[in-house]
């Protein structure tokens, strides 16, 4: 029987609910993404990286505390900014540096690019550069494990700027009508491109202020500690599958970087960005793992065997070759090919 | 062997695909329930059930985004977009989702699915309500556009649209709803990207699609009867694939190229293939290939406008005369 001393006690650190392997795997996650976007950046700097990228340098924990409470056969619907969720799906670091660097190693062979990173097998079903495209597709996924009497729950994640565009109104309606299996992932970064979200925004929390008009909760949470998000998600997905119909959560964070790679930021206020850098998600994570216990050297072994894993793939993608001419006519039609007419 | 509206093909057309497959399933405003505002689905709930036949919010992004989603996934949707000038309210889906996925993604996504919409003038709705948007979809890489202009066209060619794997906009034709035509009993299933002679002739190609095929075919009796021409009238029936060589075989044949379309006048599917023909047998032709279509306006309401306006078999017969100088 617990004693009354036992029940004020803290969590009990790392084998609390969360515990030590999924903990070590949520700061592995976004370790990886940190060092694969600064690697991406320093990869544009070079040259290498071509057209245009977007990062998510800042907000990590998002990434990392969805994909964490994923299961196997759960889709991923991301936005032009999808390196992050991409990778906190699985698919390795090569794959989507080869993406960016339109090499034919890349994770479509260079037909997508950075904004359109897609893998099915890793249930990563595509990222939209359409600002609220995704939210009715995800509605759709969602459809069809309802109609299926399937478990998978649909996932997508979209900026700030996306709750002022239609499709995120009506995505928001019809889900709520028919009650889909689909969560609904803001990740309120406070900037919609270059203009501070609140500026052009008619409620302060852009996505929780909104939920009441379709009968949804106000979520707002942390989205620079991946515990908090990690269980929040959690929360939803059991919802989601038990029937209970989709969520809708506003995580707050912040990208420490421009919103693309042609933007210096500069239109954020002097100190801003120190002021979120103590808030660094990554930061939060290392003091939280210390905290809990983890020694200083197993987290120095994730950071020098990540570190690794993205120089190596810089490395094969430099060394890949171009895509090949012929795949410019392939995969227009299901057929393989392009031909419009006999 | 019965007569049937081109109305209630649909509904057969539809019911025979979910009937075969349960991944067949169906959506749209007013589609269930009411049965549809053309009443071309009336049954279909009655008979699927509502898991199958599924009403939707006035929200055409959140119909073709989820259409989307469920093609993505297994499903085999079918979307209802009510009149087809509404697809410029969804267009993300018809020119950047459905087409492109597949390419983008290396050919990892796949997206089979059905846009039904109503299509075309002659309802004196005005210009929002009436226009006939076959040429918005034929422009884009990735999809597939079918119109078809009789019943029997409509089951066969629906059910071909149903399970083709690639993205398929289906094209009905408002003023084609009441039209009665035969139809063989049992199943029904045609191919995309087949044209068809719907009439035989030896002196010219008149190339129609949807309600200007029986205006073509109007036509063709009355040059046959009062001029002696004898024209071949070709049901284009899919925008995309095109069936180039049974218009070039006509051509070959007849020598003489008209198109009747009725979008508005630029870059109509009509300049399409009177382009294939002057790239590819221009010296089959005798004459220059001629476009009759509606002017370049936005449609008026009114039915004296309306009529004015749009191609009339008398307007072809005449194009057709005075271009052979019969």
């Amino acid at each position: 029987m617990a004693t009354a001393k036992d029940r004020a006690a803290p969590p009990a650190a790392l084998n609390d609910d969360i515990g030590e392997q999924k903990r070590l795997e949520l700061y592995r996650t976004q370790v990886t993404i940190r060092e694969a976007e600064q690697r991406a950046y320093d990869l544009f700097l070079q040259n290498l990286v071509k057209g245009t990228s977007h990062l998510s340098l800042g907000q990590e924990a998002v990434a990392a505390g969805f994909a964490g409470a994923m299961t196997k056969g759960d889709l991923s619907f991301c936005t032009y900014r999808g390196h992050a969720h991409t990778l906190a799906r699985g698919v390795s670091v090569e794959k989507v540096l080869g993406e960016l660097m339109q090499r034919d190693n890349g994770l479509m062979r260079g037909k997508g690019g950075s904004m359109h990173l897609t893998s099915v097998d890793h249930g990563v079903m595509g990222s939209y550069a359409i600002i609220g495209a995704h939210l009715p597709i995800a509605c759709g996924a969602a459809w069809r494990a309802q109609y299926k009497g399937a478990k998978d729950v649909s996932v997508c994640f979209f900026g700030d700027g996306t709750t002022n565009i239609g499709a995120f109104h009506e995505a928001l309606n019809f889900a709520a009508v028919w009650k889909l299996p689909v969560v609904f992932v803001c990740e309120n970064n406070l900037y919609m491109e270059y203009t501070p979200i609140g500026d052009v925004t008619a409620v302060p929390q852009p996505a929780a202020d909104r939920a009441s008009a379709y009968g949804l909760e106000r979520i707002v949470i942390d989205g620079n500690d991946a515990d908090v998000v990690y269980r929040t998600a959690q929360a939803a997905f059991a919802k989601a599958r038990a029937g209970k119909g989709p969520s809708l959560i506003e995580c707050l964070t912040y990208r420490h970087s421009g919103h693309s790679r042609a933007d210096p930021a500069k239109y954020r206020p002097e100190g801003e960005l120190d002021r979120w850098k103590l808030r660094d998600p990554i930061k939060i994570y290392r003091e939280r793992l210390l905290q809990f216990g983890v020694k200083e050297k197993t987290i120095a072994d994730i950071d020098a065997q990540v570190r690794k894993v993205v120089d190596d793939a810089t490395e094969a993608c430099k060394a890949a070759p171009n895509p090949p001419l012929d795949i410019i006519t392939t995969d227009v039609y299901a057929d393989g090919g392009w031909a419009w007419r006999n | 062997m019965a007569e049937l509206t081109y109305r209630d093909a649909v509904i057969r057309g539809i019911a025979q695909e979910m009937a075969r497959d349960p991944d067949v399933v169906f959506l749209g405003e007013d589609v269930a329930k009411a049965g549809g505002v053309f009443k071309a689905t009336v049954g279909l709930f009655e008979q699927f059930g509502p898991l199958r036949v599924r009403d939707t919010p006035i929200s055409e992004q959140a119909i073709m985004g989820a259409a989307m989603g469920a093609a993505m996934t297994g499903l085999r949707p079918i979307a209802e977009i009510m009149f087809s000038d509404f697809f410029a309210v969804c267009f993300d889906y018809i020119a950047n989702e459905f087409p492109k996925s597949r390419y983008m993604s290396n050919g990892q996504v796949k997206c089979p699915l059905v846009v039904r919409t109503g299509n075309g003038a002659g309802s004196r709705f005005g210009a929002q309500h009436s226009q006939s948007v076959e040429n918005w979809c034929m422009m884009i890489p990735g999809l597939k556009v079918v119109a078809p202009s009789s019943p029997v066209d409509v089951i066969g060619l629906l059910a071909a649209s149903v399970r083709d794997p690639d993205p398929v906009i289906f094209l009905e034709h408002k003023s084609l709803y009441a039209t009665k035509g035969e139809v063989p009993d049992g199943e029904i299933v045609d191919k995309l990207g087949t044209a068809k002679i719907v009439k035989p002739g030896k002196d010219a190609t008149i190339c129609a699609l949807a309600l200007m095929v029986p205006r073509a075919l109007e036509a063709a009796e009355k040059l046959k009867a009062e001029h002696g021409i004898d024209a071949e009238v070709v049901d284009v029936r899919s925008l995309v694939p095109l069936d180039t060589q049974t218009i070039l075989g006509s051509v070959a044949r007849t020598h003489r190229l008209f198109t009747v379309e009725e979008n508005p006048r630029l870059c109509g599917w009509g300049a399409e293939i009177v382009s294939i023909v002057a790239d590819e047998a221009f010296y089959d032709l005798d004459g220059p290939p001629v476009r009759i279509t509606t002017p370049h306006i936005p449609l008026p309401a009114a039915d004296i406008l309306e009529d004015a306006v749009l191609p009339t078999p008398q307007r072809i017969a005449e194009t057709v005369r005075r271009s052979l100088g019969s």
